[in-house]
Order: structure tokens, then C-alpha cells, then sequence
């Protein structure tokens, strides 16, 4: 398979932060806006290099969302930032009508995303995210899955007219995606090509998705593996091209069964193709206290969990021929 | 400025569209509508004379209105359209199926004069908060008008939104809570009483002035007023009072006329004592 390095574990959010004050250098319509997080989601650069674009809204998510949409109008480009519980489900509503239905070039941007969030427990720990963000028409949907990736993400969603959600995460994890790869929205990344299964990961768990195929190699099981950065819009093509070529699928994400990826995934092959899944996601509970990595393996998912789904739904593949 | 008769002569006529309008629909809100024809008709004639013909959605160098209360579709879209941003024969089309004219305003059918999405309420002070911030960093001198109800200020983020304003010096914001006292339950003041709104929002940091919503001279008068307290580091509150289905005797004050329309008999009781003057559509 295809060897990836871990340059050096970082937090997603650090590289949020980074390209925030890079766009503040190269788009003066870039504004940024936080919710009393500014340390958290690393947005200190640009609040000190760009005093009077950097507005600080206070602990005040729904006031924040309706003066993003408003700010569009003159021109500019908001940058919210806050947790991604107070990002989505608080604000669900001024997100829906001010932004979604109004077609506001609003960037939400959601860090603290899933159960990595770690020792705050489930009431900051949202699973339920991307689900309350795809279902928006219009509303782009981002999963990253390291440091370089959310930078150059962060980067490419000032450039495309819309409202998009962008989400990342608290802890450091591995970075290992290429610095200079440029960011397409809705284009999916294949990191290994297999014949066997055909396993996408968003987030967090597409490092786990990779430790996952170098223990499948040793049992002669070829995976593919394909980073879904974008769930919506969902890259179809590459997909359902895969899904044809091993026929079965696993998902992979640090969020809610419902709602999720791996619910996309299956929607679309259910209207196309119909293979045998398995889906490695957190199935209808709450989160709870703990370290990031307990609580990975807690809720099953890790890159042994990603492991077992593979073989299931390989003999699963096997029982239907 | 056109004179106050002027103006009178075109809220009259803006009252006679809300009526078959939301006849024609079977829907709408025509209570808090007919309150505000005066105000919509003298601010949009009047004081804000926004350029009708080259409407942008970013509305650099105008000034620009914000709906809150987005359930008074009827008086904006009828002074949208006497004002010339689309013909007013399409008042015709209100709630109807594919219309641009939504029941609740909306930017997704692209009806010149509308920036954002209203309905849901509570939302439209922040939307204008930022728009007015928006303006200040284009270096555009122009105010941001934003029209809120007052049984409106029970949501909770209307106040998140005072607070921001005081405290980031938004002064080229100038909010008016229609106050009418009725909401869809009844009177304000037995839902969830609002005390003293004067002293709420001075509280909170702002200019407040009084106007009555219902007597063109006045409007003209306080909203000139406004536009002179704004730009002086504090956001600006006209708190306007108005009577809910004003020009209509029998739905004059009653709250009843929230959400309910005429039926073919009521609209042409009420059209009898409202004078076509520029021609119905």
C-alpha cells in the first residue's frame, strides 16, 4: 500500500488559524467573527493583525450567525468561529433562514467537532453536525481530516460563493496529507487502491481508516481507501466507481449513524447500486466524558473497528455471490 | 421630500393593496401590515429614496431597510412595488404558487429590494447590525434601517443584538420597534408584558425617541431626527407607536387581524373606505 508519514501530530484548528491570517493578508473582503473562543479556534493571528476586521460577538452564537449573513451584504466574507454544538444545533434556525435560505456567503467554521473533543462530556460533544448541515439546500459540508488539509481547506472555501460548514477538531492527530495540495470541493482524495473493499473516512478517522488497511494488508485483504473531505456535495462519481470495482463499502466518521457520511453513502448507493455496508460511525447515543482516545475506542472507532467492519462486510460480499 | 398629503395619498393606496392582497391570498397578515403603511410609505419615499431601478444586493451607497417582522410582507411588498421596484401587478401574485412574493419575504426568488430572508423572527437586528458594520468598513455613510414588532422583542436574540450594537458603537443603525401592543394571543402586555421599552433600551446604550406611527408629519419629523442621532458612537431606537389595522375601522386595535384575512364581504367593507388613488393593479 501506499505509505503515508506523519509529519508531526498538530490540531486541525491550528491550521484553520494559520490560513485565517494568510486570507486576511490576501482578501480584504475576509472578516472573521468569534463567539469568546478566539484561543480555541485559533483566531487570535488574525483578531491581532486584523483589528477592524475581527468582530467579537461574546458568548452570543445566534447574534454572531445573523451578523455574518448580514455583513455579506456590502460584500464581505464572515468567518464565524465557534464549537461545532454552538455552530449548528444552537443556531439551527438564524442558520436556516438568514443564511441557508437567504444564500449568504457565510464560512461557519466548527471546531471541537465529535467525541474528540474529550473531557467537557456530551453536551459540547455534537455527533449530530454534519446531518443538521447537509439536510440546508445549498449548504456545503466539510469534514478535514489533518492540519495541512484544514488549512488548505479553509483557504478554498473563501474562494467559492456560498454558505459553507467547515469542520474540524480539538486534539492533535496525525498530519500526513501533502502542504501543498491544493483543496477541491467536492472532489474526492484516494489515498490506496484496493480490489477488495472500498472504505471512506471523513475527519478524523481517515488517518484511522489508513492504520486500518496497513493491518488488513497483512491479512491479504487489499483496501481502498478514499478520504470523503466533502459530504456534501457528495463526489458521486468516485464513489459509486468504487463501490462497482470491490463491491462493499465502509464508512468511516466521528458522527452520528444517522445523518452522517456513511447515511449519504448508503442513500446513494441504494438509489444506484446496491452492495453490501457497514458503517463505522457512532450508533444513536450521547457521548461522555473521557480522553480522546478512550473515547474513540468507547465508541468504536478506531482503526480495529474499521478493521472488523471490513471483514464483515467482505464475507457479507462473498455470502451474496 | 414629497408632502405629507403626497404621502398620504400613497399610504392610502398601499392600505388598499394590503387589503386585496391578502383577500386575494385568503392569507396574510393585514393588521400590523395597515399599522405601518404611513411609516413604510414616508421612510422608503421620504428618507431613504433608495435607487428602485438598480437594485444590488450589496446596496452600496444607499440606504437599506431590513423587515424583522417578516409577517408584514404585505405593506413592504406594496411600497416596494408603488415605489418602482417591479411593477405592482404582481401584487396580484402574493402567496401564490411560483410568486415571487412569497408569504414571508424571501431572497430566493430574487424580488428586487429584499436582502434577506424574514419570518422567523427575532433575527433581522442582527442581519441589520451586521449590514450596518458591513457599511462602515466600505466607508459608505449611509444608515441601515431595520423594522422590528413589538411582541417581536420577546425573542431573546433582539437583545444579544442591543448589546453588540451598544457595546461596538454601531451608530449607523436606526432600529423602530413597531409598537402596536397586539401579538397573535392578544394583547402584549398580557402575553409577556414588556415594561418600559424607553428605559430598556437606554439601558442597554442606546438614543431612543418616540414617534407616532400613524401621523405622516410626525414620521417624517422623527425619522429626520434619527437619521441626525445616528453617526454619534450609539445605535438609534424609534420606538413607534402605531394601531394595528389603522384606516380600517372594524379591524382598527384588534388583534385578531394578526394573521386572519378579509373574506369577500369584510375586503369590500374596507375598500369602501379606502381611496383608490393611484390605481388599484
Amino acid at each position: 500500500m501506499v505509505e503515508y508519514t506523519n509529519t508531526g501530530s498538530k490540531d486541525t484548528r491550528s491550521g484553520f488559524g494559520e490560513a485565517l491570517l494568510q486570507l486576511g493578508n490576501i482578501n480584504p473582503a475576509v472578516v472573521a467573527l468569534c463567539a469568546d473562543l478566539t484561543g480555541s479556534l485559533k483566531m487570535d493571528a488574525f483578531a491581532n493583525a486584523f483589528p477592524e476586521r475581527f468582530f467579537q460577538v461574546g458568548i452570543a452564537e445566534a447574534n454572531m450567525m445573523c451578523i455574518a449573513a448580514g455583513m455579506t451584504i456590502g460584500g464581505k466574507i464572515p468567518f464565524t468561529g465557534t464549537f461545532a454544538n454552538f455552530s449548528t444545533g444552537r443556531v439551527y434556525d438564524q442558520i436556516r433562514q438568514s443564511i441557508a435560505y437567504s444564500e449568504k456567503n457565510v464560512k461557519i467554521c466548527a471546531s471541537h467537532a465529535g467525541v474528540t473533543l474529550g473531557e467537557d462530556g456530551a453536551t459540547h460533544q455534537i455527533l449530530e453536525d454534519i446531518g443538521l448541515m447537509k439536510m440546508l439546500p445549498g449548504m456545503t459540508v466539510i469534514n478535514t481530516c489533518d492540519f495541512n488539509q484544514t488549512k488548505a481547506a479553509t483557504l478554498a472555501v473563501a474562494n467559492h460563493r456560498g454558505p459553507v460548514y467547515l469542520r474540524f477538531g480539538r486534539p492533535k492527530v496525525p498530519n500526513f496529507t501533502p502542504a501543498d495540495a491544493p483543496f477541491e470541493i467536492g472532489r474526492a482524495i484516494l489515498l490506496n487502491e484496493g480490489s477488495d473493499v472500498s472504505v471512506f473516512a471523513t475527519g478524523h478517522l481517515v488517518w484511522k481508516a489508513l492504520e486500518a488497511c496497513r493491518m488488513l494488508e497483512k491479512t491479504g485483504i487489499h483496501a481502498e481507501i478514499i478520504n470523503i473531505h466533502t459530504i456534501k456535495p457528495l463526489d458521486r462519481l468516485s464513489i459509486l466507481a468504487s463501490a462497482a470495482k470491490t463491491g462493499c463499502v465502509v464508512s468511516a466518521e466521528e458522527h452520528m449513524m444517522n445523518g452522517g457520511l456513511g447515511d449519504s453513502i448508503a442513500q446513494l448507493l441504494a438509489l444506484e447500486n446496491p452492495l453490501p455496508m457497514e458503517m463505522v460511525a457512532v450508533n444513536d447515543q450521547f457521548g461522555q466524558s473521557g480522553k480522546p482516545e478512550e473515547l474513540l475506542e468507547k465508541y468504536r472507532l478506531e482503526a480495529a473497528d474499521i478493521v472488523k467492519a471490513v471483514q464483515k462486510v467482505i464475507s457479507r460480499k462473498r455470502q451474496k455471490v | 421630500m414629497p408632502s405629507t398629503t403626497e404621502l398620504l395619498r400613497i399610504s392610502t393606496q398601499v392600505r388598499r393593496d394590503i387589503i386585496r392582497m391578502t383577500h386575494g391570498a385568503a392569507s396574510g397578515h393585514p393588521g400590523g401590515s395597515l399599522g405601518c403603511a404611513d411609516f413604510l410609505t414616508t421612510l422608503y419615499f421620504g428618507i431613504m429614496k433608495p435607487d428602485p431601478k438598480n437594485f444590488t444586493m450589496d446596496g452600496n451607497g444607499e440606504a437599506l431597510f431590513f423587515l424583522s417582522n417578516g409577517h408584514l410582507s404585505p405593506v413592504w411588498y406594496s411600497v416596494l412595488a408603488r415605489y418602482g421596484y417591479f411593477d405592482y401587478h404582481e401584487l396580484g401574485t402574493f402567496r401564490m404558487l411560483n410568486a415571487r412574493l412569497q408569504g414571508h419575504p424571501s431572497v430566493h426568488e430574487k424580488l428586487p429590494g429584499i436582502r434577506v430572508a424574514s419570518g422567523s423572527l427575532g433575527q433581522g437586528l442582527s442581519v441589520s447590525t451586521g449590514a450596518a458594520l458591513s457599511k462602515k468598513l466600505n466607508k459608505d455613510p449611509h444608515p441601515v434601517f431595520c423594522l422590528m414588532g413589538d411582541g417581536e422583542l420577546q425573542e431573546g436574540q433582539n437583545w444579544e443584538a442591543a448589546m453588540f450594537a451598544a457595546a461596538h458603537k454601531v451608530d449607523n443603525l436606526i432600529a423602530i420597534v413597531d409598537e402596536n401592543g397586539k401579538q397573535i394571543d392578544g394583547p402584549v402586555e398580557k402575553v409577556i408584558g414588556m415594561g418600559d421599552l424607553k428605559a430598556k433600551f437606554e439601558a442597554f446604550g442606546w438614543v431612543v425617541i418616540r414617534m407616532n406611527g400613524n401621523d405622516i408629519a410626525d414620521i417624517r419629523e422623527k425619522m429626520l431626527l434619527a437619521k441626525v442621532a445616528s453617526g454619534k458612537e450609539k445605535p438609534v431606537m424609534v420606538l413607534m407607536k402605531t394601531i394595528m389595522g389603522f384606516g380600517v375601522d372594524f379591524m382598527q386595535d384588534k388583534h385578531e387581524w394578526h394573521g386572519v384575512a378579509p373574506n369577500d364581504e369584510q375586503a369590500e367593507k374596507a375598500l369602501k373606505q379606502l381611496e383608490e388613488t393611484l390605481g388599484d393593479y
